[in-house]
C-alpha cells in the first residue's frame, strides 16, 4: 500500500510550505488521501517552519505523524530536529547548499542536493524548493511528475503563471541531481 | 459528484457556510482562524452577501443578534479568547432563541494562552459559558469533509429549533489542508421562512418582539421551561457519534474532533499489538450521546478518554459509564497535540 | 351623538402605559419619536433596539418590531439588523450609562462607519434603573450613590461629551443636542429627531439626537425644580445645538 508521511522543514521564506502543498495537491489528483498540516505562528525553537504531509491509499486517521517516512531538511536546525524521528533506513533529503554538515544518524538513507546552486544556475535561486521536490519525486516515486505539473499549474495563477516553466525545470533538475 | 478541492480548514467552513445560504458574516480577526474572516471578506461580496469586520468580538456577536433577529442565516468565527468575549451575546442569543452559527477554532488557554490547537474550551462550549440555563448544539468535526457537512447541518438545526449552534474546531483543523467535496449552493428561496417571528417590519400584523427578557419571574420561568422542552427534543433527535472497531473491543477510547481522528490510528496500532481497542467518537458534544456510550459499558473492560485538555469531556464519559467500568484519562494541554505513539504507550501501561 | 376625533396619540406608540417616574423626560421623547415615525409613514418598516436601563421596556411602548440589546450594544445590534434589512428603518434608544459608558465602543464605531441607523440618546447625568449611580455624564461635584462626596475630576474624570466627540466623525450625517424641559424645546427636538431619521432614510449616514433630560427620582428633587436644575446646570456643561447637519432643510 502506498503511504508516505513526510516532514519538510526550513527557514520561513524557503518555500517549505509550498513544497508540501504541491505534493499534497498532486496526491489529490492521483485520488490518494492526503493531509497537509502546517506548523503555524512564530516558531520559537530553532527558527524553523515546517509542514507534515501524508499521502496514502487509505483514509488518513492521524494527520499528526510521530514517525515520518521521509524528512526534507532545508536548513541545519531542521535536519537535527527531525532526523531523529526517521525509522531505520528512512529517507533524509538535504539542501546541501545550505546544510554544510552531516546528520547524526548513520542508519538512514541520506541524499544531498545542492538545491540553491542548481536553482541559481537556472536563473532563480527561489526555485530551490522545487529542486528539492524533484529530488523527492526521484527518491520516493510518491506521485508522478505529471500530477506535480498539474498541481503547479493550479497553484501558479495570474502573474505567477510565467514562473511555471522555471519551476518545472527546477523539478527536472532536482530529479536528475539525485543519484540513487 | 462535485470535484474535490484542496482547502484549508478555515476556508472549508467558510465556503460551506456560504453554500448553506449564509449571506451575513460579522467577525473580528484572531489567530488561528483569521483566514476564515479573510475568506468571508473576499467571498461575501461575490455572492451579494454582507461581510463586516466588527470593532470587537463583543460588537460582532451583537451584530449577529441583530441580523439573526431579522430571520437571516448568519455566522461568525473566532478563537478561544474571542469566544470568551462573545459569551454575553451568546447567552442573549440563546435566550432570544435566535438561529446563529458560531465557529470556535480553539487554541491553548487559559488567558491569552497560545495559538496552538487545543480542546480546553469543552466546558465553555457544552456546559454554558455565558449566564443562564441554556444550551447550544455543539458539533466537533474530525476532518475537513466532516466540518463542511456539519456546518451545513448546524445552519439547518439552528433554524429548525431556533437555537444557536457551535462548530467546535481547533487550531489544527483550522490550519490543515485536505481535499474536500463541497455540496451544491443552497437555493436561497428554499431556506426556512421565519416571517412568523422575525423582525422584518410590522406591516399588516402585530409587532414582533424578540427578547431574552421578562421582569416577572414566573413568566421568565415559563420561558425557561419552553427552552427546556426544545432542548429535550434536540436531545432526542440530534445526537451524532461514530463508532470505530467497537464491535469486539475490550478497550474503548473516547475522543472527539482532531483527537478523535488521531485516535483511529491509535486503535489500529493497539490492534497490531493484539489489544482489542475501539473508538467512540462523539460528533455532537451537546447533546452528548450518553446512551450510546453507556451501551458499550457492558461489553468493554476499560474506557480511555483522550483529550487536548486536562480532562473536560472525561466528565461526560464518566456520567455515561456511570461507575460500571473504570474511566482513565490522558491529555496534553496548552496547545500540545498528543502523538499516536505517546497515547499508545499510555494505553499499554493501563492494561 | 357622534364624536369627532380632534386629538389622539401617535399610532407608533402601542398604548401601553409608560413605567417612567413622574417628571421623567423619557415619556416626552418617546412620544416625539413616535410622532416622527407616524409623520414619515415608516411604522411598518421600523425596527427598534431598546437598551438596558430605565427605557429597557421601550420596545413594548412602541408599536413597531422591537428587541432589547445587551447593555451598551444597541448600535451593534442595530448594525446587524440594518445590514440584513437595508430597506428598513432601524433606531436605537439609549441612556447615558448604556451609550456613554459600557457602550462607548459600539456607538463610536457605528457612527464612524456611517451606519445608516438613528440613535436617540437620553442624557440625564445619572444611572436611573440601578438607583442613582454615577454616569460618565454626571457633572463635576454632583452627588450620586457611587460618588457620595460629589464627582471629582481627579478621581472620576470629566463629564463625557458624546455629541462633541462624535461630531468629528465623517460617518455622522446628523447630530444635535437638545432638551425638552420647555414647550418650544419640545417642538425643536421633534424637528431634530425627524432629521436624524431622514439622515438614515436618505442614505446619508448615522444620525443621533442627544436629549438632556431630568431624573427627579434619582436627583432627589421635584419635577419642576428638576427642569430648572437641568437648565442651570446641565445646559452650561453640555452646549445645545446642531453639531452636524448633512440632511439640509425640508423642502
Amino acid at each position: 500500500m502506498k503511504h508516505h508521511a513526510f516532514i519538510a522543514a526550513g527557514f520561513g521564506g524557503q518555500g517549505v510550505m509550498l513544497f508540501g502543498k504541491i505534493l499534497s495537491l498532486a496526491a489529490m489528483y492521483e485520488n490518494l488521501y492526503t493531509t497537509w498540516l502546517p506548523s503555524y505562528g512564530p516558531e520559537m525553537r530553532g527558527g524553523t517552519a515546517n509542514c507534515t504531509v501524508v499521502l496514502s491509499e487509505e483514509y488518513i486517521a492521524s494527520p499528526v505523524v510521530d514517525q515520518p517516512t521521509e524528512v526534507i531538511a532545508f536548513n541545519i536546525p531542521s535536519m537535527y530536529k527531525f532526523e531523529k524521528l526517521l525509522p531505520e533506513n528512512g529517507i533524509l533529503l538535504l539542501n546541501s547548499s545550505v546544510i554544510d554538515r552531516d546528520p547524526e544518524r548513520t542508519d538512514i538513507q541520506v541524499f544531498k542536493i545542492p538545491a540553491n546552486d542548481i536553482a541559481d544556475e537556472l536563473g532563480n535561486v527561489k526555485v530551490q524548493n522545487m529542486v528539492m521536490l524533484g529530488a523527492y519525486l526521484k527518491a520516493t516515486g510518491a506521485v508522478s511528475f505529471d500530477s506535480v505539473k498539474k498541481a503547479l499549474e493550479k497553484s501558479l495563477k495570474g502573474k505567477k503563471a510565467e514562473l511555471l516553466d522555471i519551476n518545472l525545470k527546477a523539478i527536472e533538475a532536482g530529479m536528475n541531481a539525485l543519484v540513487k | 459528484m462535485a470535484e474535490k478541492v484542496m482547502v484549508k480548514g478555515t476556508e472549508a467552513i467558510g465556503e460551506a457556510a456560504i453554500r448553506a445560504g449564509c449571506r451575513l458574516y460579522f467577525g473580528y480577526p484572531i489567530t488561528p482562524q483569521s483566514e476564515l474572516t479573510e475568506y468571508m471578506s473576499r467571498r461575501m461580496p461575490q455572492v451579494d452577501g454582507v461581510f463586516l469586520q466588527a470593532e470587537s468580538e463583543v460588537a460582532a456577536v451583537n451584530m449577529l443578534y441583530g441580523a439573526a433577529s431579522t430571520g437571516h442565516r448568519v455566522m461568525t468565527s473566532t478563537s478561544s479568547p474571542g469566544y470568551s468575549l462573545m459569551q454575553e451575546g451568546v447567552s442573549y442569543i440563546a435566550g432570544a432563541e435566535l438561529p446563529v452559527v458560531f465557529v470556535n477554532v480553539v487554541r491553548g488557554g487559559p488567558g491569552l494562552g497560545d495559538i496552538q490547537p487545543a480542546q480546553s474550551d469543552y466546558f465553555q462550549a457544552t456546559k454554558g459559558g455565558g449566564h443562564g440555563d441554556y444550551r447550544l448544539v455543539v458539533y466537533g468535526p474530525e476532518s475537513l469533509q466532516e466540518a463542511v457537512e456539519l456546518t451545513a447541518k448546524a445552519f439547518d438545526v439552528a433554524d429548525k429549533y431556533r437555537n444557536p449552534a457551535l462548530i467546535l474546531a481547533d487550531g489544527m483543523l483550522g490550519q490543515m489542508m485536505e481535499p474536500v467535496e463541497f455540496p451544491e449552493f443552497r437555493d436561497l428561496s428554499t431556506l426556512p421562512d421565519h416571517s412568523s417571528w422575525a423582525m422584518q417590519g410590522a406591516k399588516g400584523r402585530e409587532p414582533h418582539k424578540i427578547t431574552s427578557f421578562d421582569i416577572n419571574e414566573y413568566v421568565l420561568e415559563q420561558m425557561n421551561l419552553r427552552y427546556q422542552e426544545k432542548y429535550k427534543k434536540i436531545i432526542e433527535n440530534e445526537q451524532m457519534w461514530e463508532e470505530y472497531k467497537t464491535d469486539d473491543a475490550d478497550i474503548i477510547i473516547v475522543a472527539y474532533g482532531t483527537m478523535g481522528r488521531i485516535a483511529k490510528t491509535i486503535v489500529n496500532m493497539a490492534r497490531e499489538k493484539g489489544v482489542k481497542a475501539g473508538l467512540f467518537r462523539p460528533i455532537t458534544l451537546w447533546p452528548y450521546p450518553y446512551e450510546a456510550l453507556a451501551k458499550l459499558a457492558d461489553q468493554a473492560k476499560l474506557f480511555f478518554t483522550v483529550e487536548m485538555s486536562m480532562g473536560q469531556m472525561v466528565e461526560d464519559v464518566k456520567l455515561a459509564v456511570n461507575g460500571k467500568k473504570t474511566v482513565e484519562f490522558y491529555g496534553r494541554t496548552g496547545g500540545v497535540v498528543p502523538t499516536p505513539n505517546e497515547v499508545l504507550a499510555k494505553l499499554m501501561e493501563l492494561i | 351623538m357622534s364624536y369627532k376625533i380632534k386629538f389622539k396619540g401617535p399610532e407608533s406608540l402601542s398604548g401601553k402605559e409608560f413605567t417612567y417616574c413622574p417628571g421623567c423626560h423619557h415619556g416626552i421623547v418617546h412620544r416625539l419619536v413616535a410622532e416622527v415615525i407616524d409623520e414619515l409613514g415608516i411604522r411598518e418598516k421600523t425596527l427598534m433596539v431598546a437598551p438596558v436601563g430605565c427605557s429597557v421596556f421601550a420596545y413594548e411602548f412602541f408599536d413597531v418590531d422591537g428587541t432589547v440589546a445587551p447593555h451598551g450594544r444597541a448600535p451593534a445590534v442595530a448594525t446587524g439588523m440594518k445590514r440584513a434589512m437595508p430597506e428598513n428603518v432601524v433606531f436605537t434608544y439609549q441612556g447615558d450609562g448604556d451609550l456613554a459608558a459600557i457602550g462607548t465602543a459600539e456607538i463610536l464605531h457605528a457612527a464612524n462607519r456611517g451606519e445608516k441607523i438613528t440613535t436617540i440618546f437620553i442624557n440625564n447625568a445619572i444611572y436611573g434603573m440601578t438607583g442613582g449611580q454615577m454616569a460618565p455624564t454626571t457633572l463635576l461635584g454632583m452627588k450620586t450613590t457611587t460618588s457620595p462626596y460629589g464627582r471629582s475630576a481627579e478621581n472620576e474624570g470629566y463629564p463625557l461629551h458624546m455629541a462633541e466627540l462624535l461630531s468629528n466623525l465623517p460617518g455622522v450625517a446628523y447630530l444635535a443636542r437638545t432638551k425638552v424641559n420647555k414647550p418650544q424645546d419640545v417642538l425643536k427636538t421633534k424637528k431634530m429627531i425627524k432629521k436624524a431619521f431622514l439622515a438614515q432614510i436618505e442614505g446619508k449616514g448615522f444620525g443621533m439626537v442627544e436629549v438632556l433630560s431630568t431624573c427627579p427620582t434619582n436627583w432627589g428633587i421635584p419635577p419642576v425644580e428638576a427642569n430648572k436644575w437641568l437648565e442651570e446646570n446641565m445646559v452650561p456643561e453640555y452646549p445645545l445645538g446642531v453639531y452636524v447637519d448633512k440632511v439640509g432643510d425640508e423642502k
